[in-house]
């Protein structure tokens, strides 16, 4: 006898349809699988054998065969172990095979015929209601988190039993706690996350910082150790907007799938923070069986590379596509996967090898220490860095006295310049500021008659390049839109040039 | 004017420079060494080197290595010449010949009259670059020429400064006067070739050694009416410079620092001595020329706007990155735009780290 059921394998972080086709035949007791499984689709034969005899049921003693269709996609990972029991148990007459059809099942087995924590489920789920499916049946773990997809019946189950007996018309168990419209950010866990109100002195970082969140752009500190680099990037997605409900799906699925995350919607943008010893593949995304790399699971986020200058040449390299196009695409055999990549790049580094440039007479770098600092700084990533913020020592007073801002406050401000940005770049491919290309500059920008006259001047004497002069307009632009002014005054770009990150023709260590 | 050197000159320096390595493991001051002949020179080689030197200088085609010179654009003059710069005779041990790039005619007019030398550290303070770039400047504005070594640092600034004041200055290298050394200068070197000179000792082609630069800083010192030292440690070059300048009774002037650098050091030993106090051109010119003889050109007359004279004020005061400048009173939301205003005005300059210094 043949039974069908759904499920999904997850093809880098998107979910793609298979089906479980079992076929029991009379012949001498065997189970096999095909379907380009790997190792663990082929052990879990065993998995399966064990788990159907310990949740009280009759393993055939016949010949079993299972397919896994479509057969040319490769199948990774023990998540087909569930569709395989339930497809067997129907092939054999113990639960009723014609309610399958309405129905994914995903999750590994135990020997004992528990349904063990998969990660992927939210993926499955979006694939199961893509399919036009109408129930799936995941590990209880994930119930919350497959429960975020809209128009799906969720059946979070903990045994083999349990699947089965969703099968044979039983209720579904309800789900696990909080699941829906748990609220944003006021919860009580939330107080503890990082705030700018933690934050003593730092006046002019702070404001880069609100710049930087407000319009998109890609930052670089540089400051001397432990004066807060760290600290300030880590509190930048306070200041972010808040993710639209899409925005927060597609992170909980990407970090779902990375076996990040296990229960419900995450709702704080995320923060990545490799170490500089990160290989590309890490940091992009990539392996044999492509996983998705830091860059990925920065999505909407920010990806904060401390000390720029130790990470090797090749991963900096790899970031380049991924800040171009918002999304990577890493190819293995004949298929091309895409991993999106829209992240907001903040850097860290020393202002010299020693670190203590700019600190009196602290520093012992001698002209080619820092030449060959720059030089290992500059390049393609740096292009992309719109602003540059010193961060120093805060004094003794500032440290006592009360935080110039927090993170509600300059929040508020961002959003309101990301209004305005979203109302005057809506005709275009960009979403903010930062994001402006050449020729929405042209069109969108407009400076006021003297801001053009410090523009130029800045060009003539030297203190931009034709690139740099861009970078300083998108700045300035969303300057304005924090000062809610409508065309960039003079201040602005004044303002923008003193936060200018200087390329290497900009830097003054000539003489 | 046919420049020439004679054979003995010609050859004098090509075995210093086939010497090379050899001079700097002789024991004892270079000036000692300069001032042995060519005998004595080889003598002081080792056993089988000797014999070898000997041959070859005996050998020597001496078209070939005036050849060599004249290809590589360089012209000469030996120390037996009448045009040669009398200032370089003070030495005990003149060097024989002179490899001018940028023209010897030039170079004697820019050292005719009383240059001043500017020396210094290689790594000096952000404070020290300024003041070695404008004291070049002023010097240069106020009609003197400036001798420096073109090394990193104090000595490449003052050749800016120069540069920026719009007057010629002449450059003193260890290596060949064609070549930049160091190479990261090849800029500096090309600027400083448009009008100007770069002179040394060694002919084309010479790779450097160590004792080359102390050969060299006895040429800053000799060809200079006045040397100032602008930053320096215990140790620096720029103090040999200097002692060698007092021995043939050149003037040294010494621009004071902080006690606590290191790199003040130099110049506060010098100071305690008995050096002359240099706190800008004016000092340099008044020991030079007599107390207010000379003044000293103002290469900048002009004030930034009313409403940033503050804020330049108070970076001069020492309130030199934003945020001692939001301690001071100016806050990131007037103070960056005006910080970006003064720096494109050209009244101060970021350093590392976003250090802000006033251009005096």
């Amino acid at each position: 006898m043949l039974a069908r059921i759904a499920t999904f394998a997850i093809d880098g972080i998107d979910p793609r349809h298979v089906w479980v086709e079992v076929d029991i035949r009379s012949g001498l007791p065997a189970f096999t699988i095909v379907g380009l499984g790997d190792a663990a689709v082929r052990e879990s034969r065993d998995r399966v054998r064990s788990a159907i005899m310990n949740s009280g049921y009759e393993f055939p003693q016949t010949r079993i065969t299972a397919n896994l269709a479509p057969a040319f996609l490769r199948k990774v990972g023990p998540g087909f172990d569930a569709a395989l029991a339930i497809g067997v148990l129907a092939a054999s007459g113990q639960v009723p095979a014609g309610a399958l059809s309405a129905y994914a099942v995903f999750g590994e087995l135990s020997l004992g015929g528990e349904l063990r924590d998969s990660p992927g489920a939210l993926a499955v789920a979006e694939g199961a209601r893509r399919a036009g499916l109408e129930r799936l049946i995941v590990p209880r773990e994930r119930a919350r988190e497959a429960a975020l997809v809209d128009g799906l019946e969720i059946a979070g189950v903990s045994t083999l039993r349990e699947a089965a007996g969703v099968l044979h018309g039983e209720p579904l168990p309800a789900l696990p706690a909080h699941v829906h419209g748990a609220p944003a950010r006021a919860t009580a866990a939330t107080t503890f996350e990082p705030d700018l109100a933690d934050v003593r002195g730092q006046a002019a970082p702070l404001l880069a910082l609100e710049i930087a969140a407000a319009g998109g752009h890609n930052l670089l500190l540089e400051g001397p150790p432990g004066t807060g680099k760290t600290m300030l990037a880590r509190r930048i997605p306070s200041i972010l907007p808040e993710m639209t409900r899409a925005e927060a799906i597609e992170v909980t699925r990407i970090h779902s799938v990375a076996g990040l995350h296990a229960a419900g919607l995450i709702q704080t943008r995320p923060f990545r923070a490799p170490h500089h010893t990160i290989s590309a593949a890490g940091l992009v995304g990539g392996g044999a069986l492509p996983r998705p790399g830091e860059a990925t699971l920065a999505h909407h986020g920010v990806l904060f590379l401390d000390e720029l200058a130790e990470f090797q040449r090749p991963s900096l390299d790899a970031l380049r596509q991924p800040l171009e196009d918002g999304r990577v695409s890493i190819v293995r055999g004949q298929r091309a996967l895409v991993f999106p990549t829209r992240f907001m790049l903040v850097a860290a580094t020393n202002p010299c090898p020693c670190g203590f440039a700019g600190v009196g007479d602290r520093c012992r770098c001698g002209e080619p220490d820092l030449r060959r600092h720059q030089r290992r700084l500059s390049g393609p990533l740096l292009d992309r860095m719109d602003l540059l913020i010193n961060v120093e020592r805060p004094s003794e007073e500032e440290l006592r006295a009360s935080p110039e801002t927090s993170s509600g406050r300059a929040r508020a401000r961002v959003a309101t310049a990301r209004e305005r940005q979203r109302r005057r770049l809506e005709a275009t491919s960009a979403t903010c500021n930062g994001e402006m290309d050449a020729r929405i500059v042209r069109r969108y920008v407009r400076l006021e008659e003297p801001a053009e006259r410090v523009l130029a001047q800045a060009y003539v004497v030297g203190a931009l390049s034709a690139r740099g002069r861009h970078r300083v307009v998108r700045v300035a632009q969303t300057i304005a839109d924090l000062e809610r002014h409508d065309r960039i005054t003079q201040a602005d770009v004044l303002t923008a040039l003193s936060l200018r990150q200087r390329g290497a023709a900009e830097t003054a260590l000539a003489a | 004017m046919t420049p020439r050197a004679c054979d003995a000159c010609t050859s004098r320096t090509w075995l210093l420079g086939r010497m090379g390595g050899h001079i700097d493991r002789f024991r004892g001051r270079l000036e000692h060494v300069l001032e042995l002949d060519d005998d004595g020179l080889i003598s002081a080689a080792g056993g089988r080197t000797r014999a070898r030197l000997r041959d070859e200088l005996e050998s020597l085609d001496l078209e070939r290595v005036r050849a060599r010179s004249r290809a590589a654009g360089l012209e000469t003059i030996c120390r037996c010449d009448p045009a040669y710069p009398p200032a370089l005779l003070a030495l005990p041990a003149p060097p024989a010949v002179l490899h001018v790039a940028g023209g010897l005619g030039r170079l004697l007019e820019l050292t005719a009259a009383e240059p001043v030398a500017i020396v210094g550290s290689r790594r000096p303070s952000e404070y020290g670059r300024e003041v070695a770039r404008s004291l070049g400047r002023s010097l240069a504005v106020s009609g003197l020429t400036v001798i420096s070594g073109m090394a990193l640092g104090v000595d490449s600034a003052a050749h800016a400064g120069a540069l920026d004041g719009g007057s010629g200055t002449v450059a003193v290298l260890p290596g060949s006067a064609e070549r930049p050394y160091p190479a990261a200068k090849r800029a500096l070197h090309r600027r400083i070739l448009t009008g100007g000179a770069a002179v040394s000792e060694l002919g084309p082609g010479t790779s450097i050694w160590r004792w080359m630069f102390l050969a060299r800083n006895r040429i800053i010192a000799a060809l200079s009416a006045m040397i100032v030292v602008v930053e320096a440690t215990e140790y620096s070059g720029a103090l040999v410079t200097a002692r060698v300048a007092r021995e043939i009774g050149r003037p040294v002037g010494a621009v004071p620092g902080r006690i606590t650098s290191p790199q003040a050091a130099g110049p506060n030993g010098l100071l305690a001595a008995g050096a002359c106090m240099v706190r800008g051109a004016q000092d340099v010119l008044d020991h030079l020329f007599g107390a207010g003889v000379r003044l000293a050109g103002a290469p900048r007359a002009r004030q930034p706007p009313a409403e940033l004279r503050p804020l330049l004020a108070a970076i001069a005061e020492g309130h030199e990155t934003p945020a001692a400048l939001g301690r001071a009173g100016f806050g990131p939301d007037q103070g960056l735009a005006a910080l970006a205003a003064l720096e494109l005005g050209g009244f101060v300059r970021r350093g590392p780290g976003g250090r802000f210094s006033a251009i005096p």
